[in-house]
């Protein structure tokens, strides 16, 4: 367990040198940008001053980092507003509308997934559907999605995120749907492998010749054990769909981490661009972990400590 | 009878089904069984005939593809998907191979248990060792859960697992593998069948794991007066623990023995090879006698006598015609000549 922790805040002070390292390293003068191209020699100086950019790699990189585990993310120079406060404001529909996502992964991947396997004759039509889902990009999902729904029907609103939480659910039903539409063909696909592979061990032939119901077989000696495999998947699917946020958000005009990083990035906003990418980060590192832990739970060979 | 109305309805073309022994808990009468593999069926079981006596322990002795597996498979209602049976299993009155839904359930959890040859990938590895051995009694036989437990506790100090407990917590990783076999004994007996089918139950264990386990499944399916079908390679093993021995060979039961007899007087040439390919500790030898040429599966034997190709015996008329089980001395015989090579057979 200890270890494991370690590991985890090393791979994020790693990861945090990589993310502020890469911006010190990109083309151009950050102070050029700041002020324009027409700024004097003179504004350009207090400008660098301001921003500490003369100072040594070393010395900015521990300030910003000693800031960050304090929470104090810098200050975004296009919106003169924390990083912290730009981010807490959209951090809850970006959460919500990954949640969302994802609870209809788990209800379409998982549930398709084990009906495919156990039912061979829907299995060849979950297949056939699903390679679809896997090979239509997600904005093109919406597109399709946004002008059936939301334009011709008139059911879901075109874009906005919403106010109130059934609203919100309301107006980020569409984008859920095309953010999960992919990975829900994606785990689908993994989850039948992993229950019909279960379904032909031995094991599951010892609890049939003891007349065990197939219900309690299903349950107890093949979907349970195929959790394991599942639960990886998982795993990868939310950090699939934090990083689909961003181009979902675009798409569906939403006001939230992913179309942030968007505008930071176009901007060159670094401190905003810094803030955002160690969020993601550390939610694929905090997702990883978890992973791990619900794998041991799972798997008692997995958690025995080795005997001498 | 049953075995009119299941012959009948299968294409096996028997005429007629042979007479069932009233006395025969298991009676497997010209079984014949047929995989599916690439879309064609290949066959693996030519004619498997043979009795299992109330409180009777039955050895079925044959080398690896000889059908011996499959016959335990067949008994137990695990065959492959797609696969095809003729002849018939009659089980306590009931014939077996037509049974399906809820009839099949109720005959597997009524009275025939089957241990498996590798306890580790049998049991599941992700369940703790209380699980597997009460499963049977909690879901099948309603049993409530702490009645069960104290069951499986005290059927584990039977099998010579001590703390039995702690050991109702553990996983099967944390488990030997002899003592994985051991608990798999405790579950097929907490499950209270009246036949054992046992498939090579020690293959998978060294050697001295292999004669502890073998000594204690013997003595406790004596003890409470259960049949056992007894699956193995090892011909020695299956004579020294079984009442009587059948030898398989080709898909085919070649010889059915009491086993007493059988060591000393074979009565068909492959089991007098097979004998004599045996090597022997108490006299040494510089070479070991192997039969001529490699085994046959069901599928690829001669068209008259299974072992025709390989028999130091043969002559025309084997090669022309099948051969049939018969009786001779007091066992059976698929043999030609067996009269004729009767006592010149063996390895004096």
């Amino acid at each position: 367990m200890l270890t494991r922790l370690a590991g985890l805040l090393l791979t994020l002070l790693v990861a945090s040198v990589v993310i502020y390292g890469a911006l010190y390293l990109a083309p151009g003068d950050p102070s050029t940008l700041l002020a324009g191209n027409k700024a004097t020699p003179r504004t350009l100086e207090s400008i660098r001053e301001q921003w500490h950019l003369d100072d040594p790699f070393y010395e900015r990189y521990w300030a910003w980092l000693s800031g960050a585990v304090r929470g104090d993310l810098g200050e975004s120079f296009t919106y003169k507003q924390s990083v912290g406060s730009l981010i807490s404001d959209r951090i809850g529909t970006t959460t919500l509308l990954i949640a969302y996502a994802f609870a209809l992964v788990l209800v379409g991947g998982v549930l398709l997934g084990i009906v495919g396997a156990l039912r061979p004759r829907a299995g060849a039509g979950i297949t056939a559907v699903s390679s679809v889902g896997i090979a239509v990009p997600s904005y093109v999902a919406a597109i399709v999605l946004i002008t059936v729904f939301a334009v011709e029907l008139g059911w879901f609103p075109v874009f906005g995120d919403g106010t109130g939480f059934l609203d919100r659910l309301w107006h980020l039903t569409l984008p859920a749907i095309a953010l999960a539409l992919a990975w829900n063909a994606y785990v689908a696909q993994l989850t039948k492998a992993a229950v019909h592979e279960e379904s032909l061990r031995d094991h599951v032939a010892t609890a049939r010749s003891r007349g065990v119901a197939e219900g309690a077989i299903v349950r107890r000696h093949i979907v349970r054990n195929a959790l394991i495999p599942i639960t990886t998947v998982l795993g990868i699917t939310i950090a699939g769909l934090v990083a689909g946020t961003v181009v979902i958000e675009q798409s569906f005009n939403l006001n939230g981490i992913g179309s942030l990083l968007v505008q930071a990035t176009s901007s060159k906003d670094f401190a905003l661009v810094q803030g955002i990418s160690l969020l993601l980060v550390t939610i694929f590192v905090v997702v990883n972990v978890g992973v791990d832990l619900l794998n041991a739970a799972l798997d008692p060979r997995l958690r025995t400590e080795r005997r001498p | 009878m049953h075995g009119a109305a299941t012959a009948g309805h299968r294409e096996d073309g028997v005429t007629g089904p042979a007479p069932t022994p009233p006395a025969a808990l298991l009676s497997i009468r010209a079984l014949r069984v047929d995989l599916r593999a690439e879309g064609e069926l290949r066959r693996v079981i030519h004619d498997v005939t043979l009795d299992v006596a109330e409180g009777e322990s039955v050895g079925l002795v044959g080398e690896s593809g000889s059908g011996k597996s499959m016959t335990a498979r067949a008994v137990a209602r695990l065959l492959p998907e797609g696969a095809v049976t003729g002849g018939e299993i009659v089980f306590d009155g009931e014939p077996v191979l037509t049974l399906r839904g809820a009839a099949l359930r109720r005959f597997r959890r009524g009275g025939i248990a089957t241990i498996f040859q590798d306890p580790a990938a049998h049991i599941n590895p992700v369940r703790t060792i209380g699980d597997h051995l009460t499963e049977g009694l909690r879901l099948v036989r309603g049993v409530d859960a702490r009645e069960a437990e104290r069951r499986a506790a005290a059927m584990l100090g039977e099998v010579g697992i001590a703390g039995g407990e702690r050991r109702l917590r553990q996983h099967p990783h944390e488990l030997s593998g002899g003592m994985l076999q051991r608990v798999m004994i405790a579950s097929v007996l907490l499950d209270e069948p009246r036949l054992i089918l046992a498939d090579e139950p020690t293959t998978a264990l060294d050697v001295t794991t292999q004669s502890e386990v073998m000594a204690l499944l013997s003595e406790l399916s004596r003890e409470r007066r259960l049949a056992m079908l007894y699956i193995t390679h090892d011909l020695e093993l299956a004579a020294g623990v079984c009442d009587r021995t059948a030898v398989m060979y080709a898909g085919a039961v070649m010889e059915v023995q009491r086993s007493a007899a059988l060591n000393d007087g074979p009565l068909n040439p492959y089991t007098a090879a097979l004998l004599a390919a045996r090597p022997r500790v108490d006299a040494r030898s510089d070479r070991l006698e192997a039969i001529a040429g490699r085994p046959r599966s069901a599928f690829e034997a001669p068209e008259g006598c299974v072992f025709a190709d390989r028999c130091p015996h043969v002559e025309d008329a084997c090669v022309a015609e099948r051969q049939e089980l018969r009786p001779l001395a007091g066992g059976l015989v698929r043999c030609r000549r067996a009269e004729e090579l009767r006592g010149r057979l063996g390895h004096a």
